[in-house]
């Protein structure tokens, strides 16, 4: 048994559906557990950080890490599982480029606090505590981890060697990685995404597709949209047109616009600068035309106030990686 | 020392770029402080070349087209116009305010507005200071 190559997982900040994704390979774990002593992932064994630290360095074949680093612990588990690994992979769009978590750098960390522990309406917390990484009690004192400025992708921590994307990955694309792994031929260059196509979602989705002359931006709950025709066309912001494909299309197919999950397509830097790339590509111009300068600018602006937050919508999977959100925090 | 701003100007061949080229003949006076690349429209400004001028530096851009109706490609400015809109929400978002990334539109016989236009960017980045993002 001990010879089989080490496999583990790893959570950072996330929600758990990375693991669940891993196990709905289904049948196929059993091939994972017949290539790989599957020896470490919080969400599902017993294994703790001690025996991870007591493990000689680089003595973990491949480690699946999910999650994105929100706090001091999630950090120091980047870097000895980095230490720990041959193969490092950021698993997930939160790993790869922040997923939803990363939202929270589009305000200050003070704010944060302030939203999760005193203003939700669901909190009880007259005494407005807030956490603090050193909290003194009778007994001595209690720590937390801290929380980070900033949430950071792995690769903005650590040195990375591949990313699958996906929130979570598709399990035939886990298995597609299993399988390229596991077969012994050379892997693809460092830094590559595995896991995914290169080009969009437009590609696997079946739906037809014509000239675009969006008059209206609508949302999910605004109508029904026809089965067959483009979701864009039909005014939903579907990001499929910036997203990397590799899903099978899946929100499309069930009627729902793509959130882009998949992040970025090859050689995109910036999947948000992209998307609005695109909806000036497909905005009906000709309501334009006859408009004076002003004119233009306040019918788009009416064109684009039906999607209240853009930031959410446009990087809902890759604030971490985003132009803008490297230039926080940097002084000139 | 005053602050000098780096400003990163997108500006149309056709149009825009000529009128840079009438204030130059004319001998108009106008800060030095953006660095014009010329594009053959302003519909072809991706939304990333902006966010990449941020990222290198650029304390503002500048993205100049054909008036309405002028354009050589027919509706390339109506497009530029568009996204520039959308992007200004999503700037704010990060906290950075419009007057840093302005869209505007001079025609190839406007040198005067070409040169007014740049000093009032540069101005308004200047006022702004630096672009540092919390």
């Amino acid at each position: 048994m001990g010879a089989k190559p080490k496999l583990s997982m790893y959570w950072a900040a996330s929600c758990g559906g990375c693991e669940i994704a891993l196990v709905n390979l289904n049948e196929k774990i059993l091939a994972v557990d017949a290539a790989f002593d599957f020896m470490f992932c919080p969400c599902l064994l017993d294994t703790k950080k001690k025996d991870i630290e007591a493990l000689p360095d680089g003595d973990i074949a491949i480690t699946l890490f999910n999650g994105s680093l929100r706090t001091e612990e999630n950090r120091e588990m980047a870097h000895l599982m980095r230490k720990k690994s041959k193969i490092l992979i950021a698993f997930g769009s939160c790993s790869s480029a922040g997923c939803v978590t990363a939202l929270g750098n589009l305000s200050p960390k003070g704010e944060n606090f302030k939203t999760i522990y005193l203003d939700s309406p669901s909190v009880d917390n007259p005494k407005g505590i807030i956490p603090t990484p050193h909290t003194t009690v009778p007994e001595g004192v209690l720590e937390l981890p801290a929380y980070l400025d900033r949430v950071k992708s792995l690769a903005q921590e650590v040195d990375v060697d591949y990313f699958i994307p996906g929130c979570p990955p598709e399990p035939h694309q886990i298995w597609s990685v299993i399988q390229a792994v596991t077969s012994g031929k050379p892997l693809p260059p460092k830094g590559s995404v595995l896991g995914g196509g290169t080009s969009s979602v437009c590609e696997e989705c079946s739906r037809t597709r014509g000239d675009k002359k969006i008059k209206e931006l609508r949302r999910t709950f605004d109508f029904k949209p026809e089965p067959d025709l483009c979701l864009l066309e039909q005014g939903l912001i579907c990001m499929g047109i910036a997203t990397r494909n590799g899903c099978g299309a899946l929100c499309p197919k069930v009627n729902m616009p793509c959130t882009g999950c998949y992040g970025p397509p090859e050689g995109v830097e910036d999947q948000g600068a992209k998307m609005i790339g695109a909806l000036g590509s497909i905005v009906d111009v000709e309501g334009l035309k006859e408009l004076k300068e002003e004119e233009i600018n306040t019918k788009v602006d009416e064109w684009i106030r039906s999607i209240p937050d853009l930031a959410g919508t446009f990087y809902k999977y890759t604030l971490a990686e985003s132009l803008l959100n490297q230039l926080k925090g940097r002084k000139k | 020392m005053t602050f000098e701003p780096k400003i990163v100007g997108f500006l149309c061949n056709w149009c825009s770029y000529a009128g840079a080229d009438k204030a130059g003949a004319s001998q108009m006076q106008y800060p030095p402080n953006v660095n014009v690349i010329r594009v053959m429209c302003s519909g072809r400004v991706d939304p990333q070349l902006v966010l990449k001028s941020f990222k290198a530096g650029a304390d503002g851009v500048l993205i100049l087209a054909c008036h309405p109706k002028d354009c050589h490609y027919k509706e390339g400015n109506y497009r530029a116009a568009s996204r520039n809109r959308v992007l200004l929400q999503l700037l704010q978002q990060f906290g950075i305010p419009e007057e840093r990334c302005r869209f505007d539109y001079v025609s190839a016989g406007e040198g005067e507005r070409f040169s007014k236009v740049i000093g009032e960017t540069v101005e308004a980045v200047r006022a702004l200071g630096p672009l540092e993002l919390q």
